[in-house]
């Protein structure tokens, strides 16, 4: 299966001439905004600060606009994430089955033994909410996942 | 011959394991030398059962599940490709009774087809509705609408013809068709199944809306936390491009219809239908102000057609057996099907769809067989966060729109969340509030302010800190913010942590509780 790009990673650093290709391949798009951060962010793993000015002046918009949305979405990140990105849901489902317990784990785990190397991210809700708790890493769906399930999954990262 | 089996695609079996079981079935059968074709199909929504591995036998489908990589190399030792006898085996899938109990018209294809199979999708009845709509003038497929009752899925449970109606009779050189499938209830998955198990049936319930309406462009806003149901979705709008169905032509027909897939950005609040233009705009998806409606000034200024994701998809067969066929499901003024999504705690969670009409009790000591855990059951929480917790004294209660406000609570989306006796109540009021603070867009105060005040009021109740005060300030603060919210989110808010508060009372009062618990 194929993951998304922006999960298997890539840390490329974040180049404008890049960035400015990618800006002038969606700027046609009615409500461009939102595809071209998401194209970016695929790109480089995050939404660069000085990716900002660049949709402003390629969209006609003020560079508050642009760093209005930047802001507004979880989704969109302006610092480059660790090796792995790791979804954990939060939400009600996820609570019924003992994701608070999970939470405190992996948040133990990603600390002591992981350095930098993964980004731990909350979310709510990924939609697998018959197989509680989920957990989302490099954009591959994971259900039913427990500490020792997690740790599993951590290894197969080499984490 | 070849044989064929089916082993889902869908993300949540993915989750499970599937890739790998049939990555295990197509090595083994090589390896065996055997002729065997590998269908990735969609899910059943028996979820407790998945990897729900199938083999077609004489034209039936034969189940087996859960299967684990380490099952496949016994299963083809027992024979699995003839039907042979094996602990997992299941029957003939159709016999399931889960799926069997289920009136299945929105659904009827999914985990049936290859969702990306045109072949499949036409012999399953695929186009069939939409060949009629072509039949019809655009005023008639609307008050097919009208006569069928559907009501919106996404949660408010509007009526979909007149929705359909007030944007056919607003004047514009253009329109739109928009498909909300930012499904941001915890626990629903309705949208992303069909998304990645049957997505031409909302390619073609669109196509429907829009002949009805004139409508030449199409969106289909899907939240960034299922990127698998995206890419599944973008393929099949390329597919169904390519063959013609929909682009400049709807079959042929001098209507054009291009459609186009648009990734959310983790947003609850763009689930609400004005947020989700704004961001579809390019903008921060804070609500806009009611009036004017959508369908009036609604994309980029224009007349448009905001729908549920499972409505449109019901479009078709309301189409395909007319709409007499769809109004006679159902009770009152609930017509039709819901597909529920029964989820957390449960044993045996999944998809079931039925008519309106089903009560809780049915769902979840029938079809669930209680709590995943084995515990006893505590609450149950229908309609996503912002929908109420019931006890088990309002298990009763069936599902059906009108029912569900009577004792305070909503449909939703038709996600149902169990949780058993560890449950802690307060907490889930608390944590009510902590949704709302994240995911207030922060246009009107009640919501941007209350959510935050809530959390703190709760945790000072939690924390037996002047208690009584606290409650009552609680209440006044709910009240607060179910009268003066701009929209659902912060109008809604209220309902989870006032009906934990009615019928959990004990959970906010634990000095009391332990002090009881003491004197025994």
């Amino acid at each position: 299966m194929t993951t998304r790009s922006a999960s298997s990673h890539q840390i490329r650093s974040f180049d404008p001439v890049l960035a400015g290709d990618i800006i002038q391949e969606l700027k046609h798009l009615p409500g461009a905004t939102l595809p071209i951060l998401h194209a970016l962010q695929d790109r480089f793993g995050y939404v660069d600060r000085a990716a900002i000015p660049l949709i402003a002046e390629a969209l006609n918009l003020s560079k508050a606009e642009i760093h209005g949305v930047v802001t507004f979405y979880h989704e969109f990140r302006e610092q480059p994430p660790g090796a792995h990105i790791v979804k954990l849901c939060r939400a009600e489902s996820c609570q019924s089955m003992g994701c608070r317990e999970l939470e405190t784990h992996v948040e133990t785990r990603l600390r002591l033994k992981m350095g930098g190397k993964a980004t731990l991210e909350a979310v709510y809700c990924l939609g697998n909410c018959a197989l509680s708790p989920a957990v989302m890493i490099d954009g591959e769906l994971h259900g039913r996942v427990d500490p020792a399930r997690f740790d599993d999954l951590m290894a197969e990262c080499g984490l | 011959m070849t044989i064929k089996i089916f082993v889902p695609i869908d993300a949540a079996a993915l989750s499970v394991g599937a890739e790998r079981v049939a990555q295990a079935i197509g090595h083994e059968s090589r390896r065996r030398k055997l002729d065997v074709t590998v269908i990735r199909n969609g899910s059943r929504g028996l979820f407790w059962l998945e990897p729900l591995v199938e083999v077609e036998k004489d034209g039936v489908r034969l189940a087996y599940g859960p299967v684990g990589t380490q099952d496949v190399p016994g299963l083809f030792d027992a024979g699995f490709l003839t039907g042979g006898a094996h602990p997992l085996a299941l029957g003939p899938t159709e016999e399931i009774d889960y799926l069997k109990r289920q009136e299945r018209l929105t659904f009827a294809r999914c985990g049936i087809i290859d969702p990306l199979s045109l072949d499949d999708y036409r012999a399953h009845g695929g186009w069939a509705g939409l060949q009629k709509a072509l039949a019809l003038a655009p005023a008639d497929i609307v008050e097919h609408m009208v006569q069928s009752g559907l009501r919106g899925r996404g949660g408010a449970g509007f009526p979909t013809g007149i929705k359909w109606r007030t944007v056919a009779n607003a004047p514009s050189d253009q329109k739109y068709v928009v498909c909300n499938a930012d499904e941001g209830d915890s626990g629903t998955f309705a949208d992303r199944m069909l998304m990645e198990g049957d997505p031409f049936s909302l390619i073609e319930g669109m196509a429907i809306a829009a002949l009805a309406v004139e409508a030449s462009q199409g969106y289909v806003y899907i939240r960034s936390e299922y990127p698998h149901a995206f890419r599944t979705f973008a393929q099949a709008i390329e597919i169904a491009t390519k063959a013609g169905i929909i682009g400049d032509r709807i079959m042929g027909k001098a209507h054009a219809f291009h459609l186009e897939a648009r990734l959310g950005a983790g947003a609850y609040i763009c689930g609400e239908e004005t947020s989700l233009l704004e961001s579809l705009e390019g903008k921060r998806g804070l609500i806009r102000f009611k009036p004017p409606l959508p369908a009036i000034e609604g994309l980029f200024g224009k007349p448009t057609i905001v729908n549920n994701l499972v409505s449109l998809a019901t479009v078709p067969v309301i189409f395909e057996k007319g709409w007499e066929h769809y109004r006679d499901f159902g009770m009152g003024r609930s017509r039709g099907t819901l597909p529920i999504q029964l989820a957390g705690n449960i044993r045996q969670g999944g998809l079931i769809e039925r008519a309106f009409g089903i009560t809780l009790r049915e769902l979840i000591e029938d079809y669930g067989q209680g709590t995943a855990t084995g515990r006893p059951f505590r609450a149950v929480q229908v309609g996503g966060p912002l929908g109420a917790y019931f006890p088990e004294s309002l298990l009763d209660t069936p599902l059906d729109y009108e029912a569900f406000a009577a004792v305070k609570g909503m449909v939703g989306h038709g996600g149902v969340v169990v949780f058993d006796d560890t449950a802690d109540l307060a907490e889930q009021a608390r944590f009510a509030m902590e949704f709302c603070a994240i995911e207030s867009c922060g246009k009107c105060t009640p919501c941007r302010i209350g959510s935050t005040r809530g959390v703190e009021v709760i945790t000072r109740i939690i924390n037996d800190e002047e208690r009584a005060k606290n409650l009552v300030l609680l209440d006044d603060l709910c009240q607060l913010m179910l009268d003066g919210s701009l929209c659902a989110l912060g109008g809604l808010t209220p309902y989870p942590v006032l009906s934990a508060l009615q019928h959990f009372p004990e959970d906010f009062d634990r000095p009391a509780a332990s002090a009881a618990r003491a004197a025994e």
